[in-house]
């Protein structure tokens, strides 16, 4: 398409959903105005698609964008593969960017794949991690490392010899700058010509989700309560600490048995079987049947009074200690930093 | 109606282990199975055949064992199964496996493409996009759910992070589908004796329509530069200190993995 | 020789694991707790085809061999010795004599149906007087224009309330001993043919077993199965069949409990270690598994044997007499190096030791299978 010696500055696609730019573009801006500094002189640009969001550009350069190429047309209202993809194959071949960052959102995952096809060049799925030349080879090659197996396993992906050198990347990893609204950059208004025949799917409705009951096994955090919570009231000190992590409230079978909290949300052999991120044990003494069902959690937090209990033995951190002291402290720390 | 399921083999990566050591995957005796979102895709095209006259063919582009889970497939109810299998595909990125399929779709009859979301070995979701771009067909990604089946249209639903959308699409067309959809049938007994009554169609390299220099290693725009694994989790000592103490070790560890 | 599944065998494998993993293991307690027949599970059972598994496909069966049949019934047993014993006695007791002995319009009418999955079977021989000893049959079918009119009471019946199609074994002429018995294929709508008391067991107590009542019941001319006076050797062969399945059971339930212990003797831990780094749990489970594995052996033989159409009675005593008794030794063993929760209903290695028993009791008991084991070797 172009020469790798033409291709300059990372480009990130500012994806905007009802006219609010998601986070991860935010994220993907502020991590393209650190790799800019290990170039020589490389912009950071946005690209915005969509239809009357022209006043979305001022806030991506708020961000850290110093450029950005806007496509404002009706065709673009609501997302749809082929003239997303049509308005990004043409900005790809005009402005010829070196590398091109895409939030790993459900929409960028359908994006990005359906342009890196159409231009033919290499992208990266998922990544969270993106690093220009680490080892210093002299080539501004992008190393792009990606999690694959649960995360167990780190992958670093290049593509040497076509451009832009593209990855999805994962929301939430990387860091946004804090806004600065007097930051000035250029906005150029992109015409691509775009037709109903284009739009090659049509949308009938769309269809907001209502909250659906909590599935324990899908949360990434649980803050789990066994016997040593004492009662329902107790339950209520591991809700607070859940609202701020984002938890989820889960229970051994004693405390299940007892009645402090439903059966749905009871973990290990004769309840469900859990793999989060982050597993809180609180007052839990760990019987086996407790253990098979979430051992496999990638870090255990136990917290629990009696220094031999059996489920600091699958810890990663064990806490010998009050969880009616540990946890408030927990929560009012979590707090403290949101602020 | 033609369906085609593009399915692919996988290792089963709730069993595998990692040698920390030596930073590589433990895969010996580790099962090989059909990939959950292509398993479900099979199922909505089984479900379809079930109220329409519809041939479902499965495809799988894999090493010669894959055969096991295209026999699985047809003991599922799939009326065709074709492996295609050929040292010169080994190494492929998802630009290189997607010329690849559309290469195999070119020389067979569809209506519709059903292919899983992603695979548990590789988490692109990529190869059903961009296999579509090269079939130039449209694409739905992310299907939860088919509500309707016409001659020359579906209606799906297209899941986003807090919605859906409806969407209407023409057909021929390529859907990835998602595995909590629905709950795939099992093999059935008489099935499986079908299934090893039936002969699978094998191709390489040479029955396929594409372009050799799109295919395999050399045909990937992305090159592994290196893999590693994440240091080896050891059982930390009991902390035994104030609470406060307590909370801000808590703290720290999910900062440091992205938590908080 | 050839000790190696094939393929197409690791494939049926995969199919019955993934069942009774996701089917079949959820309820099992519930199913015994509650002596709940599993309806829900025997749908879906029709429905994948497992109850059809070594009949032609002609019949509506799977086109399996009673090699696929066994690893069936084995692996539905090692989560729930219920089911297990549900398909067998459907199989091996209602079906089989059907596919061996019946006319072709009696294979239309009656196995096809049991085999594609629309009627469950089972099979009425024993009575109160008439165990071990079937030769005292006290029902008797009595020849009346185009029909056999049954009367007497059939005990233990497996399937008993829950089938469809029974094959009833009746006397129709006394003086000729075991040569005056013939079998009957019996529709539970049959007037006259009734359900009388459920039996409360040790185990499998999610089977139904119940007594069968005839009174007056009559059953058209045409549902003799073979001759009149064949009815004995047809239930021997029949029982012959039902001892692979029976063993098969006995098999699951063993291997089952094997399983769930090494999950537990490698998580509980006493005196600092799992219980899994002392000796005594590693030599029980060497033994147990070395068992369990020579019963394997046997129960193939036997299954394999019948589906060459080699002679396979003795091989069947011999598989259903060490299989069974191993089934209740390991059981046992899993119940004691599960100590105090072993004994509890917290795990499922108590409900396997009480399901274990019945396999060295029904369809011929140890003692009957020394006897039919015996006999060939002295003949």
């Amino acid at each position: 398409m172009y020469k790798i010696e033409e291709a300059k500055d990372y480009f990130v696609f500012v994806e905007q959903r009802d006219g609010k730019i998601m986070d991860v573009a935010l994220e993907l801006i502020g991590e393209a105005t650190k790799l800019v500094k290990e170039t020589d002189g490389y912009k950071v640009v946005g690209i915005l698609l969509g239809s009357d969001i022209k006043d979305l550009a001022q806030e991506a350069i708020a961000y850290g964008c110093d450029k950005v190429i806007v496509v404002d047309d009706v065709h673009l209202k609501t997302y749809v593969p082929e003239p997303y993809t049509k308005c990004m194959a043409q900005i790809i071949e005009e402005f010829k960017p070196d590398g091109l960052f895409i939030g790993a959102t459900s929409l960028g995952r359908d994006l990005g794949p359906r342009v890196a096809a159409r231009i033919k060049t290499g992208l990266t799925a998922d990544a969270t991690l993106i690093q220009v030349d680490p080892e210093k080879e002299g080539n501004k090659l992008l190393w792009v490392t990606r999690p694959a197996f649960g995360g167990n396993l780190f992958g670093t992906i290049i593509c040497p010899d076509f451009r832009p050198q593209t990855a999805t990347i994962r929301p939430g990893v990387l860091e946004k700058n804090q806004p600065d609204t007097n930051r000035k950059g250029e906005v150029i208004n992109f015409d691509v010509e775009l037709s109903d025949a284009d739009v090659n799917y049509e949308i009938l409705d769309i269809v907001q989700r209502i909250a659906e009951g909590i599935d324990i096994t899908k949360a990434d955090i649980l803050v789990s309560g066994g016997r040593g919570v004492g009662g329902p009231e107790g339950f209520k000190v591991l809700e607070e600490c859940a609202k701020e992590l984002d938890a989820v409230v889960s229970g051994s079978r004693a405390a299940v048995d007892a009645g402090w909290i439903e059966k749905a949300k009871q973990v290990g052999q004769t309840g469900k079987t859990v793999r989060p991120l982050v597993y809180i044990a609180c007052g839990i003494s760990g019987a086996v049947q407790h253990v098979a069902g979430m051992d496999k959690a990638d870090l255990i937090i136990a917290i629990n009074k009696d220094k031999y209990a059996p489920i600091f033995d699958v810890a990663h951190i064990g806490i010998v200690g009050d969880l009616f002291t540990v946890l408030p402290e927990l929560t009012s720390e979590l707090k403290n930093i949101k602020k | 109606m033609n369906i085609v399921c593009l399915l692919k083999q996988v290792p089963d990566t709730t069993e595998i282990k990692i040698n920390f050591e030596t930073g590589t995957l433990i895969r010996d005796g580790v099962k090989s199975i059909m990939n959950p979102d292509d398993r479900a895709g099979l199922e909505e095209a089984l479900k379809i055949k079930d109220v329409n006259n519809a041939k479902v063919t499965v495809i799988t582009m894999g090493p010669p064992q894959a055969e096991i889970m295209l026999k699985e497939a047809i003991a599922m109810g799939a009326d065709e199964a074709i492996l295609v299998s050929d040292g010169r595909f080994a190494g492929a990125d998802t630009w290189a496996t997607s010329s690849t399929l559309a290469g195999v779709l070119e020389k067979v009859d569809y209506d519709i493409i059903i292919a899983g979301r992603q695979a548990i070995d590789g988490d692109t979701a990529q190869v059903g996009p961009q296999t579509a771009e090269k079939l130039k067909i449209p694409h739905v990604t992310y299907v939860e759910k088919i509500e309707e089946v016409h001659d020359d249209y579906l209606i799906v639903h297209r899941q986003f992070e807090d919605s859906y959308h409806l969407v209407k699409v023409e057909t021929p067309c390529l859907l990835t589908t998602l595995t909590e959809m629905n709950k795939p049938r099992y093999m059935s007994t008489y099935g499986i004796v079908d299934a090893y009554d039936h002969d699978i169609i094998k191709w390489n390299l040479d029955d396929i329509v594409v372009d050799p220099s799109n295919i395999g290693l050399a045909g990937s725009p992305t090159k592994v530069r290196k893999t590693f694994t994440k240091e080896a989790s050891k059982k930390a000592d009991l902390f035994e200190g104030s609470p406060k103490e307590a909370a801000h070790l808590i703290v720290d560890e999910l900062h440091k993995r992205n938590l908080v | 020789m050839e000790f190696g599944l094939t393929k197409k065998q690791e494939l049926f494998i995969e199919l019955f694991e993934k069942f009774a993993q996701e089917e079949v293991k959820p309820i099992a307690a519930e199913v015994d707790e509650e002596e709940k027949f599993p309806e829900e599970t025997v749908e879906k059972l029709q429905k994948y085809g497992f109850m059809g598994i070594p009949f032609p496909k002609e019949y509506g069966g799977a086109g399996a061999t009673d090699l696929e049949y066994a690893i069936c019934v084995e692996t539905l047993s090692k989560y729930c010795a219920t089911t297990g014993v549900i398909v067998s006695a459907h199989t091996s007791l209602c079906a089989s004599p059907i596919y061996m002995f019946g006319t072709e319009e009696q294979k239309q009418k009656y196995l096809r149906p049991l085999i594609d999955g629309s009627k469950i079977g089972a099979f009425g021989l024993t009575e109160p007087n008439a165990g071990t000893d079937a030769s005292g049959q006290q029902t008797f079918a009595v020849l009346d224009g185009n029909e056999y009119v049954l009367n007497g009471s059939k005990i233990f019946i497996t399937n008993g309330g829950k089938a469809d199609t029974y094959i009833i074994i009746a006397m129709t002429d006394k003086s000729k001993g075991t040569k005056g018995i013939s079998a009957f294929i019996v529709e539970a709508t049959t007037p006259g043919f009734s359900i009388g008391k459920k039996e409360l067991k040790l185990g499998i107590r999610g089977s139904a077993t119940t007594e069968l009542i005839m009174k007056d019941c009559r059953v058209p001319k045409e549902n003799l199965l073979g001759k009149e006076g064949e009815g004995f050797k047809i239930a021997m062969k029949t029982l012959d069949g039902g001892r692979i399945g029976i063993a098969a059971q006995a098999l699951g339930i063993a291997q089952g409990a094997i399983d769930e212990t090494i999950t537990y003797v490698k998580e509980r831990k006493q005196f600092g270690r799992p219980i899994a780094a002392f000796q005594n749990t590693q030599f029980q489970l060497a033994d147990m598994q070395t068992k369990v594995d020579a019963a394997r052996l046997l129960v193939y033989r036997a299954a394999w044997n019948k589906s060459q159409g080699l002679p396979y009675s003795k091989e069947a005593a011999m598989a259903k007499l060490f299989a069974s008794e191993t089934a209740m030794e390991v059981t046992t063993k899993a119940v004691q190096l599960f100590g105090g929760y072993g004994y509890t209903r917290e795990y499922p290695v108590e409900r396997m030791m009480r399901d274990a028993k019945i396999t060295e009791i029904y369809e011929g008991t140890s003692e009957v299978q020394r006897m039919v084991v015996s006999a060939a070797m002295l003949k």
